[in-house]
């Protein structure tokens, strides 16, 4: 790693003062992070923890919607959403491992935006909105790409808003040496209308499959996805799948997670 | 350099660091317990699983300076003073859950966060549990073995895979 100094505000305002330094970076549970310093892929001056500052945490009900505090751990939504949000829940329990969950964030996994992280999927099927220091953005608005989001430069995400489906599901295939889904499908059904979003399988990072959500908004079944296919020239192509393999498992996960619910 | 306070197996511990320095080298290389080991240096394998704060966590994927003010458990404080074993550690040795023992201390760690949670944890409990926690020498069979057995379990019937 190249050297940098860490600083450790104790809340969100000191945290953004911080940030506002040249080369600053948010550091949230750091699973991500701290391997991607170790191969030197990132050269941060200053590392701003995000771990002391209590506002960031916490999973409680507000107006009817589940608010998840950004600096809050997979371990801790995993119990503390189980009963509100299950399907959330059931996302936050398989991603990585115990200890992995018991310092990686949801704050962290929307920022970084992995193509195949668990938790954008969870937040774009749900509509859900990202609350920042300074804004709230919605979901369709905040994933941009691969890696790419409406963040601004030291702009932290505070909080997570999720409305709550009628029903949900998340079906994961799991890359069993990286514990992230080879492709995962998170299918949420509200009363009026029903969303579909996929992780790990496109280039463009997590998308809504409209057609999908179409049709099973018309019928919700397993069989009202026959005949929809993706194109998989759009696809992540790697050792672990091709384009086509990843375009396929898009519909078998997502049907999965169909037949779950219904 | 950044001054870290914390408390590690009981015992107040203290040191210099670097805003880099990693926890497990703070306490393999400042605090000398060398029981955790480094064996991947990426978050795979588990060698370096320590509690801080009561949760499993790996140290070689957390930075000193965030312990500062913890509770941290390591392998060095699982054994009674006078050296017996606690009875994960014994379970381990009764059903030779071990070879090489590179593993073992994040084995034995992550199993003790498993049964804190998950007292009589089921034996697909226990191999989800593990996940994190990677040996190349025993296949995983007398690990799993062994934590059902610390868990109060019988297990004379279970098969080997």
């Amino acid at each position: 790693m190249y050297d940098f100094e860490i600083e450790r505000p104790g809340n969100v305002a000191d945290a953004v003062k911080a940030l506002g330094q040249e080369d600053a970076q948010p550091l949230s549970g750091g699973q991500t992070l701290i391997p991607t310093l170790k191969a030197r892929l990132a050269m941060p001056s200053v590392l701003v923890s995000l771990a002391g500052i209590d506002e960031l945490k916490g999973v409680e009900m507000r107006d009817g919607a589940l608010w998840i505090g950004g600096g809050t751990t997979h371990a801790t939504v995993m119990r503390e959403a189980a009963d509100s949000y299950p399907a959330l829940a059931s996302l936050a329990a398989r991603i990585g491992d115990p200890a992995v969950r018991n310092r990686g964030t949801i704050g962290g996994s929307l920022a970084n935006n992995d193509p195949s992280a668990c938790y954008p999927a969870g937040a774009l099927a749900s509509g859900a909105t990202i609350e920042t220091d300074r804004r709230e953005i919605a979901a369709d608005d905040y994933f941009q790409g691969m890696f790419t989001t409406a963040l601004e430069e030291g702009e932290i995400v505070t909080g997570v808003r999720f409305p709550i489906p009628q029903a949900a599901h998340y079906e994961k295939f799991i890359q069993p040496a990286s514990r992230f889904p080879l492709v995962a499908a998170f299918v949420a059904r509200f009363d009026s209308h029903v969303r579909v979003a996929i992780t790990g399988a496109s280039n463009e990072g997590v998308f809504r499959w409209r057609e999908a959500e179409a049709a099973l908004g018309a019928t919700f079944a397993a069989s009202a996805l026959d005949g929809l296919t993706l194109d998989g020239g759009e696809m992540i192509s790697d050792l672990h799948g091709s384009g086509a393999y990843r375009a396929h498992l898009c519909g078998v996960m997502t049907r999965r997670a169909v037949q779950s619910i219904v | 350099m950044t001054q870290v306070k914390m408390t590690v197996n009981g015992k107040p511990a203290s040191g210099e660091v670097e805003g880099r320095t990693l926890l497990v080298h703070f306490l393999r290389d400042d605090l000398e317990l060398t029981g955790t080991h480094v064996g991947c240096d990426t978050s795979q394998c588990g060698a370096c699983v320590v509690h801080v704060n009561g949760n499993a966590v790996k140290a070689c994927t957390m930075f000193a300076v965030e312990a500062d003010g913890a509770e941290v458990d390591t392998i060095e404080g699982q054994a009674a003073p006078d050296g017996t074993l606690n009875t994960i550690q014994q379970a381990f040795q009764d059903h030779h859950g071990l070879q090489c023992g590179f593993c073992t201390p994040g084995m034995v760690m992550s199993a003790a966060a498993l049964l804190k949670e998950n007292p009589k944890p089921s034996e697909a409990e226990v191999r989800h549990y593990l996940d994190g926690n990677i040996c190349r020498c025993t296949g995983y069979h007398n690990i799993v073995k062994a934590i059902m057995a610390a868990s109060g379990q019988e297990v004379s019937a279970l098969a080997a895979e």
